[in-house]
């Protein structure tokens, strides 16, 4: 399987994907943000950091580089793809999946493990996981996911929530919400379910030694559910 | 001509960091203070010297890029 990860400037989780994805087994290409087209790709991932310094909104600018043009045709068409952290910023500038990413409730940058209970697996993200809840890490200043009250309801009645924030038995509460994102949100799919916007890194996860493997669990799960 | 565009945070969105100006500002003793929101200012300069186009310009921009339509509100001036 084919992967392509999109490096702007700024990007800095781009390697640790990269590592990621070919621990797994998938053939990763590092796409630089300027070049015209994507190679051919079965899944294409944009990745964590500070594009573009964050200026005007977070992945604002990145959102409208060159390479996005091919990748957002590419989500058009029903190709998967994936963003990370800063990775989600861009995907919600671009407008394909809804709702923007504020400024954290506590005007803190957040550097810990969360817990996180994946709401629905009927996408190619998390079809056939056996777990629901999941240890992950998350890095970020703009993390606090807001949409209108349109938007919310029709992600409910779309089922476009892929994971809440909870605590490790799964609870869904404020308490557990580390940046007021609304619902406790923490990251969304597109109404087709094929484009993932999330705030945790499962690329910090692969390894038991260093972090934990729930990460593992998501990018083995994900090939063969691509295969 | 020059064009200004002035970003602002609709109504319903939280705005923390115009909260702690808030608070910052009560601190010093400014007591007459009902809210603050922070906003964002841009001065455009275009090649253009039909105010009515420049302006659409501008608002152009706002749409596309400059705000983000879901949370924040724009307005555009004429500067000269």
């Amino acid at each position: 399987m084919k992967s392509s990860v999109i490096t702007f400037p700024g990007s800095n989780c781009d390697r640790d994907m990269d590592v990621a994805l070919k621990k797994f087994g998938f053939k990763n290409k590092m796409v630089w943000h300027n070049d015209p087209e994507l190679p051919k790709s079965d899944l294409v991932v944009l990745p964590g950091g500070f594009s573009y310094g964050d200026y005007l909104r977070c992945g604002s600018v990145a959102s409208k580089s060159k390479i996005m043009q091919s990748v957002i045709n590419f989500a058009k068409s029903g190709g998967l793809v994936m963003g990370i952290c800063n990775g989600f910023q861009i995907l919600v500038e671009t407008g394909l999946v809804p709702g923007v990413l504020l400024r954290n409730k506590y005007l803190e940058f957040i550097c810990k493990n969360v817990f996180v209970k994946i709401d629905n697996k009927d996408n190619p993200y998390f079809k056939n996981l056996e777990k629901d809840i999941f240890e992950l890490h998350i890095a970020h200043n703009e993390g606090n996911y807001f949409c209108t009250e349109d938007q919310l309801k029709e992600i409910k009645d779309n089922n476009q929530v892929a994971i809440y924030y909870c605590n490790n038995d799964g609870k869904i509460e404020e308490e557990f919400n580390p940046n007021g994102s609304i619902k406790n949100i923490a990251g969304i799919l597109n109404k087709e379910k094929n484009v993932l916007g999330m705030m945790p890194h499962p690329e910090r996860m692969i390894d038991s030694c260093l972090s934990g493997e729930d990460g593992s669990l998501f990018f083995k799960n994900l090939l063969n559910n691509i295969k | 001509m020059k064009i200004s565009a002035i970003i602002t945070l609709k109504k319903d969105v939280l705005d923390p960091q115009g909260k702690v100006i808030h608070q910052t500002l009560e601190g010093m003793n400014f007591k007459n203070v009902n809210e603050v929101r922070q906003g964002k200012y841009f001065e455009i300069d275009v090649n253009e010297n039909d105010p009515k186009k420049a302006k659409e310009i501008v608002e152009d921009m706002c749409e596309k890029l400059l705000a983000n339509l879901v949370i924040e509100n724009y307005k555009i001036i004429e500067i000269q």
